[in-house]
């Protein structure tokens, strides 16, 4: 298979140049030419307006889905609570639906889990699959993948959704690949294509450098895990819902895997994904102690306190307050990053917060081309001072 | 113990960047190097393979030059290594990838664990793993940080959740998921550097014919998702920058809040005026 230029034809108005989603065509002079790295997606023969591309790929022809209605979405719950991002993925599936003219339904598995259907449906969705079953109690992929699987043979839906949570990383794949379905991960935003009314899967590639849009044409359920904490809940309190039990036989002997224990470790009072107010640290807070500051600050607002990845590698704060590309990715009324730089890697976790103020010493910092308001200056002499006048503001009140 | 290690080489970090006139990722002058959770994999695999005997072989997909991290591989450990290269597997997504190292690993014929990193940081998708073994039909565990027993045709093993971690027993065959918590890697040994670079390297290029794929169903002939566009990630806010000494641009700030409906309260959350100014 290549892809090469009929050099006569070649008009050099470079519209392939712009389409080439891997860098592969060049101009020397007027004329385009295929560079090695082509892989021959044809994304350049379909903008060449003088025919002047040409190639040896044969079409490849789109199945009829016609039959494949309804946004679905997996309810990840452990121990009996939802996670957070389903609620966050029902909010994108009725924006979804609506433009799509289809259902949303939530799928819930677990042992003991059926009251959590009331908050799916008040979240937004129509329809509850519910399947309940012992051996259903603690996820582990082989009996959820086999549920799933069943449910997705008899119902058919067109489009997937999950949370890219430990969880649904493990399940996403096993699950696509079970049902032959492609799958997109850890998108960041999703929209439907009004022609060809498909969905349109954007994440972030190469650390956070580049944005790529992925579609699935030739395959359903068209699959995507999402970051949680990048969509947005909304109750929904007048929605009608129904519930349908689905029936679950598990061999418990077919189950290659056995839990032997779990344990939780201690978590802070404010999840990130859900605070309002963050307050974050990064290499610039200096030391573990610098951090109290921010802790108190955050305090203050009800916040909480996060940081980037050189602070989660000096033992400053733990791992899981991280933000950022390897971390969580947060959307709070308001991020106020101190003295953090910035690299590309925090940034794409930390995008969608409404308002972002930045406190750094450096000028030119990055950070400060994402915040709304910028301070120049020692965060070390701003974060207490705003504490100060934060506290004496309180006691007027 | 018969170990297959699956890693792939991956561009030296972050530092790819998209050329803002054109688009264009740019590639020229970064290095390649192994992908950083697939070294804690083989890592894992050589401390199995001193504590129970057994083979190791890695097994990787990529251009003719990814013979270099497989070479790398030999140097830490490994016995043997196989390269998948052939033009056929180009732009391969997930699916089409999983297939064909499914279909090469099914060519290798004998193992008792298959390990692979978490994720690789130039796609970042996690799903290579789950997806081979869903092709080879093995039980997975993904996210292990600790390898603690291999004892009678099962693994424990503790994986890493959000929130803690979980003890797992599961059966062999089986397919991990490692992530870097798991171990401390060790530099390749030069002796076995320099047997990986010489003729009787143990080193087998397969392309397609050899493990018995059709071009259709690899590379991006064969994937289910094809990117129609990359673009650099929007940035750019209207960034107002706040002068004057601290206790001014501090009071400044918070007027700016206000202005904004944000108000910082002593019950700490933003009050319901904002809540409003939010939904608008």
């Amino acid at each position: 298979m290549t892809v090469w230029v009929e050099a006569d034809l070649c008009n050099g108005c470079r519209r392939c140049l712009k389409a080439c989603p891997y860098g592969a065509i060049e101009f020397s002079g007027e004329k385009a030419s295929v560079l090695e790295r082509c892989t021959s997606c044809g994304a350049c023969i379909e903008v060449c307006r003088q025919s002047a591309m040409k190639s040896d790929i044969r079409p490849r022809s789109v199945p009829d889905f016609s039959d494949r209605k309804g946004i679905w979405v997996f309810a990840e719950q452990r121990n009996g609570q939802l996670a957070h991002g389903a609620l966050e993925l029902l909010g994108k599936a009725r924006q979804l639906a609506a433009e799509l003219g289809e259902d949303v339904c939530a799928l819930l598995l677990g042992h003991g889990v059926s009251q959590l259907a009331e908050t799916l449906i008040r979240y937004g969705a129509r329809t509850v699959y519910l399947a309940e079953h012992e051996a259903l109690a603690d996820y582990r992929t082989l009996p959820y993948t086999d549920v799933l699987e069943d449910l997705i043979e008899r119902h058919r839906p067109g489009i997937l959704l999950m949370s890219a949570t430990h969880i649904g990383r493990d399940l996403a794949p096993r699950l696509s690949r079970r049902v032959g379905a492609g799958l997109t991960a850890d998108c960041t935003d999703l929209e439907v294509d009004p022609d060809e009314k498909i969905l349109l899967q954007t994440r972030p590639a190469f650390g956070g450098n580049v944005m790529a849009t992925i579609v699935n044409r030739y395959s359903r359920p068209q699959m995507a895990t999402v970051r949680p904490g990048v969509m947005e809940a909304h109750q929904r309190p007048g929605n009608e819902g129904r519930v349908v039990t689905t029936p679950v036989s598990i061999h418990e002997k077919s189950i290659a895997a056995k839990l032997l224990g779990a344990v939780r470790e201690k978590k802070d009072a404010v999840k990130l994904c859900e605070a309002k107010v963050i307050v974050a640290g990064g290499r610039g807070v200096g030391d573990a102690g610098g951090f109290r500051v921010l802790e108190e600050l955050a305090e203050i607002v009800n916040g909480a306190v996060a940081g980037t990845r050189v602070a989660v590698e000096e033992g400053w704060i733990s791992a899981d307050r991280q933000v950022g590309q390897t971390g969580q990715s947060v959307r709070p009324e308001l991020y106020i990053a101190c003295g953090i730089s910035g690299a590309i890697q925090h940034r794409a976790g930390m995008l969608n917060s409404r308002y972002v103020v930045a406190i750094n010493k450096d000028p030119r910092a990055p950070i400060f081309q994402v915040a709304d308001w910028g301070i120049r200056g020692d965060l070390r002499e701003v974060v207490p001072e705003l504490v100060r006048q934060l506290k004496s503001e309180v006691r007027q009140a | 113990m018969d170990i297959v290690v699956l890693i792939k080489q991956v561009p030296d970090s972050s530092e790819v960047k998209l050329d803002p006139k054109t688009g264009h990722l740019l590639r020229e002058g970064i290095g390649a190097i192994m992908n950083p959770d697939d070294r804690h994999a083989l890592e894992a695999a050589v401390r199995l393979k001193e504590a129970h005997g057994g083979r190791i072989v890695v097994l990787s997909m990529g251009p003719a030059q990814a013979i270099d991290v497989v070479s790398e591989a030999i140097g830490m450990g490994a016995d043997e290594a196989v390269l998948l290269s052939d033009s056929a597997f180009a732009g391969a997504d997930t699916w089409a990838t999983s297939s064909t190292l499914g279909k090469a690993i099914e060519k290798i014929g004998k193992y008792d664990l298959i390990i692979c990193g978490r994720q690789a940081i130039d796609g970042d998708t996690a799903q290579i793993g789950p997806q081979v073994a869903e092709y080879l039909g093995l039980p997975q565990v993904t996210y292990v940080f600790d390898i603690e027993a291999v004892t009678d045709g099962t693994v424990v093993v503790k994986k890493r959740l959000e929130d803690g971690y979980e003890k797992v027993q599961c059966d062999l065959p089986a397919l991990l998921t490692v992530i870097a918590e798991v171990n401390r890697t060790r530099y390749p040994a030069i002796g076995n550097l320099i047997d990986a670079c010489g003729e009787q390297a143990p080193i087998t290029i397969w392309n397609a014919a050899d493990i018995g794929v059709m071009t259709c169903d690899v590379g991006l002939a064969g994937s289910l998702t094809h990117v129609i566009r990359t673009f650099a990630p929007k940035g750019g806010r209207q960034t107002q920058m706040l002068e004057g000494d601290t206790g001014t641009v501090v009071r400044t700030l918070l007027e700016k809040l206000r202005e904004n409906h944000l108000v910082l309260t002593d019950s700490g959350v933003l009050s319901a005026e904002c809540r409003e100014g939010k939904l608008s």
